[in-house]
C-alpha cells in the first residue's frame, strides 16, 4: 500500500514536472506535439489508402521507416556504453549520464517499434506476433527474435532507471544488489539486440549486399559510435539548458568511447570497400548502384558520399586530443558523425540491398511526402518521450523532486 | 536451421522413388519437410523443437487456439480490454434492434474472421468454417455466390514445373491467363509472371534483359524466358516469416494465408527470385471479372496489406488440373505435373533432357527446372 501511495505521488509530481517549464520548453514540446500531429495525420492516410502512398514497390518493399529503425536499434544499443562503466565496473565518472542514456535507449526503441509499426501492411492483425496468443515463428525468424529482443531490452531499460528513481524519489539509496544484475544482463542483451537485426538482413541469401559476416561487427562499430555520440549533444543541451550537473570529464569519456567506436567503424569500411571493388563480381553491383550508380540511376550518389567525407572528416577531427577535447569542435563532430552514420546505416544500407533485384533490374526508390511526415512524427515522438522521462529524472536526480509524507 | 548442410545438392528425384514409393515423408509434419534427409534422428528433434514452440496450437486451432490458452491474471486483463474495446463496435451492431439480420450476421461473421487461428493449424472443421464464413460474407456484400475450396494437399503429389526456353516466343498469354485466374489486381497490374526478353548470344543476361516490353513478339534477334514463384523444397521466404503465415505444403505449394500475414514483408527480402508480390493498396477486381471457383490459399479476393505469390493455381492443380499459365501456353513451353508420378510429362522432362534451375548455389532447391530443345 506505502508503495502504491508512493508511485501515485511520483506519477503526480512527475506530470505536475513535464508540464511546467520555461517558454523555451514550453515551445520546444508545442513543436514537438506539432509535428507528432503531422505525422499522425500522415498515418492516418497512410491506413487508409495502404503502403501505396509510401515511395516502396515489390521491387523495392522497404524504405525509409525500416532504415531508420535499423538506425535506432543502434542508438538503443548504445546505451550499454554508458551503463557498463557505472554500474560494472564503478566509474563513477558516467554516473550523471547513465540515467540519461537510458531514457535515450528507451525513447529509441518506443521509436523502433513505432517504426516497424508503421511498416506493418496489417497493423490490425499485430496480435498474430504475440507470443501465446498468436503463432510465433521462433527460432526460424530472426525477426521473432528481433521482437523478443527489443520488448526485453525496453523491459530492462525501464526498470532499472524506475527502480533507481524510485529509490531516490524516497530519498533512500537504491540497492546494488537489485540494479547490478538487471546492468549486467542489459550489457550482454545490448550487443544482443544489435546483432540479432543485423542477422535479421545478414541471414538473407537472396541479397548479397546485407549477406556479409562484416554486417553484424559493422552494426556494433557504427552504434557505438552513433549512440554515445547523440548521448553527447544530448548532455550538452541538458547541461546548458538545467541545473543537472554533468562534469567535463563524463563527456571527454564519453568523447573517447565515440573516438574508438569510429576509427573501428571506418577501418570496417575499408574492409567492405576494398572487397567489393578490388575484385568485383556479380554480388557487388548493389556497392556499385549506391557508390557510383548504375545505369544512370544515382539517386543515393549524393548521400553516401556526403556520409562518407563527414564519416572521415569526423572520425579525423575526433582522432586528435587537440580537436576532441575542444567542447565546440567535439560537439559538431558528433553531430556529423550522427548524421553521416544515419545515412549510411539507414537507408544507405536498406536501400542497395533490393537494387538491383533479383533479376538485374534497377528500380530507385525515392520516400514520399506521407513516408517523411511519418518519419518526422515517429522522431518528434522520440524526443517528446525522452524530453519527459528526462525532466523527471532531472528532478529526482537533483533533488527537487522528493516524496513528501505529509502530503495526502 | 541447421540440416542446410544435407539439403544442397539433394533433390535427386530418382533417388526419391526408390527411397519412399508412396510416402512423401514431408506429408509428417507440415512445416520444414525433408524431401531427402532419411535421418530420422534429426527429424525427431525437430519434431521435438517444434512441439516445444507450437504443441498447444497443434492441438487446439482457430478460436481455441486464440482464447484457450494459460496465462496469468495481468495478460488475461490485458486481452479482455483489448478485446473488449475492439468488440465494442462489433457487439453494438450486432445487438442492436435496429440493425437488420444480414449487418447483424455480417459484423459476426467479421468479428470471427478477425479472431480466427493461423489456416496452417486448423483441424478439417475449422477449415470449413472459415470458407463458409468467407462464402457467405461475400454473398452478404455482393449478392453473388462463389464456391471455395479448402481441399488439403493429396498424398502421393509433388507438384514440379518445367519451361522449355526454346519454345517460349513472349506472347505473354500466361500472364493474362493468371491474371485472371487468380483475381490479381487489375490496379496496379500485378503479376505473378515476369517474361524476361534476352538477347540471342549474350548468354541468360538477366541483367541487360526487358521484363517490361511492348512491341510485337518474337523480336528478332531475342529469346524468352519465364520467371514466378519457383516452390523452392527450402523455401527462404518460408523460414523468415515471423509468425507462420507461409508455409510449404504436403504437395511441395508455397502457400500464404492471407488472413494470417502481418505484412511485414520480410519474405519478399528473402526471395532471391522475386516470387513474391504485396497489395500496396485494396486490390481491384471487377465484379464480372471476378473467378468465382476459389480455393482458400490461392486465387480468393485478398485484402491490403497482405503479401500474395503463385501458387500454381492450388485451386486448379489440387483437382488434377493444370495451373492457368500452362493451358494457356499456346507454344506448348510450360509443362505441369506430379513429380512423383513416374509416368508423368514433367518427369519424362527432367529424365531426358538438359535441365537446369536458377540460382543453384543458394541451396533453395526450386521446383522449377528450365530446359531447351
Amino acid at each position: 500500500m506505502r508503495r502504491l501511495r508512493v508511485l501515485r505521488s511520483l506519477v503526480k509530481d512527475s506530470l505536475e514536472t513535464i508540464t511546467h517549464g520555461s517558454k523555451k520548453y514550453h515551445i520546444w514540446m508545442a513543436f514537438l506535439t506539432l509535428v507528432m500531429l503531422v505525422g499522425m495525420y500522415c498515418y492516418s492516410v497512410q491506413l487508409e489508402h495502404g503502403l501505396s502512398v509510401t515511395g516502396m514497390t515489390d521491387r523495392v518493399s522497404w524504405g525509409l521507416y525500416i532504415s531508420n529503425f535499423t538506425f535506432l536499434v543502434g542508438v538503443a544499443a548504445a546505451a550499454v556504453m554508458l551503463v557498463m562503466p557505472t554500474y560494472v565496473l564503478k566509474d563513477i565518472d558516467f554516473k550523471q549520464a547513465v540515467l540519461i542514456g537510458e531514457g535515450l535507449a528507451v525513447a529509441a526503441l518506443i521509436m523502433c517499434l513505432a517504426f516497424v509499426v508503421a511498416d506493418m501492411g496489417g497493423p490490425s492483425v499485430l496480435w498474430h506476433m504475440i507470443p501465446g496468443i498468436g503463432v510465433f515463428n521462433f527460432p526460424n525468424s530472426m525477426l521473432a527474435w528481433d521482437v523478443i529482443a527489443l520488448n526485453g531490452y525496453l523491459f530492462i531499460n525501464i526498470s532499472i532507471p524506475f527502480y533507481i528513481l524510485f529509490m531516490r524519489y524516497q530519498g533512500k539509496e537504491p540497492n546494488p544488489k537489485v540494479y547490478i544484475p538487471g546492468a549486467l544482463i542489459s550489457v550482454f542483451w545490448a550487443v544482443g539486440i544489435h546483432l540479432v537485426t543485423a542477422f535479421l538482413y545478414q541471414g538473407l541469401q537472396a541479397r548479397p549486399f546485407w549477406n556479409n559476416a562484416l554486417l553484424g561487427p559493422r552494426f556494433l562499430a557504427s552504434a557505438f559510435a552513433a549512440g554515445p555520440a547523440l548521448i553527447i549533444l544530448v548532455l550538452a543541451v541538458i547541461r546548458t539548458y538545467t541545473e543537472f550537473v554533468i562534469k567535463d570529464k563524463t563527456i571527454k569519456k564519453i568523447a573517447l568511447v565515440v573516438t574508438v567506436a569510429a576509427q573501428i567503424n571506418l577501418i570496417m569500411l575499408i574492409s567492405e570497400l576494398f572487397k567489393e571493388f578490388y575484385a568485383p563480381t556479380h554480388h557487388s553491383e548493389s556497392a556499385y548502384y549506391l557508390f557510383f550508380g548504375l545505369d544512370g540511376k544515382t539517386a543515393l550518389l549524393p548521400w553516401i558520399w556526403t556520409a562518407i567525407s563527414l564519416n572521415v572528416l569526423a572520425t579525423v577531427i575526433l582522432t586528435f586530443h587537440k580537436l576532441r577535447n575542444n567542447f565546440k569542435v567535439l560537439f559538431f563532430a558528433c553531430f556529423i558523425l550522427f548524421v553521416a552514420i544515419w545515412i549510411e546505416k539507414g537507408f544507405g544500407l536498406i536501400v542497395p540491398g533490393f537494387i538491383p533485384g533479383p533479376y538485374g533490374k534497377i528500380a530507385e526508390y525515392t520516400p514520399t511526402g506521407i513516408e517523411i511526415g511519418v518519419t518526422m512524427g515517429i522522431w518528434a515522438l522520440g524526443a517528446f518521450v525522452f524530453t519527459m522521462l528526462a525532466k523527471t529524472a532531472i528532478g529526482i536526480e537533483t533533488g527537487k523532486l522528493r516524496y513528501n509524507k505529509k502530503k495526502p | 536451421m541447421d540440416n542446410n548442410n544435407k539439403k544442397w545438392f539433394s533433390l535427386n528425384l530418382s533417388n526419391k522413388k526408390k527411397q519412399e514409393p508412396g510416402t512423401c515423408e514431408c506429408g509428417k509434419t507440415s512445416e520444414g519437410c525433408n524431401s531427402s534427409g532419411n535421418d530420422h534422428l534429426r527429424d525427431a528433434d525437430f519434431d521435438a523443437a517444434v512441439d516445444a514452440t507450437i504443441a498447444e496450437e497443434r492441438t487446439k486451432d482457430g478460436f481455441e487456439q486464440v482464447f484457450d490458452v494459460q496465462m496469468d491474471r495481468r495478460t488475461a486483463f490485458k486481452k479482455l480490454t483489448a478485446s473488449l474495446l475492439i468488440g465494442a463496435g462489433a457487439v453494438s451492431t450486432s445487438c442492436s434492434v435496429i440493425a437488420g439480420d444480414e449487418t447483424k450476421e455480417k459484423a459476426q461473421i467479421d468479428w470471427e474472421e478477425q479472431f480466427k487461428g493461423n489456416y496452417k493449424l486448423m483441424t478439417r472443421d475449422e477449415k470449413e468454417s472459415t470458407v463458409g464464413r468467407l462464402v457467405r460474407s461475400y454473398q452478404l456484400r455482393t449478392g453473388k455466390n462463389i464456391s471455395m475450396s479448402s481441399k488439403n494437399a493429396e498424398e502421393d503429389v509433388l507438384f514440379g514445373y518445367a519451361f522449355n526456353i526454346s519454345k517460349c516466343q513472349g506472347y505473354m498469354d500466361c500472364v493474362t491467363a493468371c491474371v485472371e485466374e487468380n483475381n490479381l489486381d487489375r490496379n496496379s497490374q500485378m503479376e505473378y509472371i515476369r517474361i524476361h526478353e534476352m538477347k540471342d548470344g549474350k548468354g541468360f543476361n538477366f541483367n541487360e534483359a526487358d521484363d517490361n516490353y511492348y512491341h510485337e513478339v518474337p523480336a528478332e534477334g531475342h529469346f524468352y524466358m519465364g520467371t514466378q514463384c519457383f516452390h523452392c523444397d527450402n523455401p527462404p521466404c518460408v523460414e523468415v516469416c515471423p509468425v507462420q503465415a507461409t508455409w510449404r505444403e504436403d504437395d511441395g505449394l508455397v502457400v500464404v494465408d492471407y488472413d494470417w500475414c502481418v505484412g511485414c514483408r520480410y519474405c519478399m527480402a528473402a526471395c532471391p527470385y522475386d516470387g513474391r508480390r504485396f497489395n500496396w493498396s485494396t486490390p481491384e477486381v471487377p465484379e464480372k471479372e471476378v473467378n468465382k471457383n476459389q480455393h482458400y490459399l490461392g486465387n480468393r479476393l485478398r485484402k491490403k496489406g497482405v503479401v500474395e505469390k503463385c501458387t500454381f493455381c492450388v485451386q486448379r492443380s489440387r483437382v488434377g488440373k493444370n495451373p492457368a499459365c500452362v493451358d494457356a501456353c499456346p507454344t506448348g513451353a510450360r509443362i505441369f505435373g506430379n513429380l512423383l508420378d513416374p509416368d508423368s510429362t514433367i518427369r519424362w522432362v527432367l529424365e531426358n533432357k538438359k535441365v537446369f534451375r536458377l540460382k543453384e548455389d543458394l541451396g533453395t532447391e526450386p521446383k522449377f527446372w528450365y530446359f531447351m530443345d
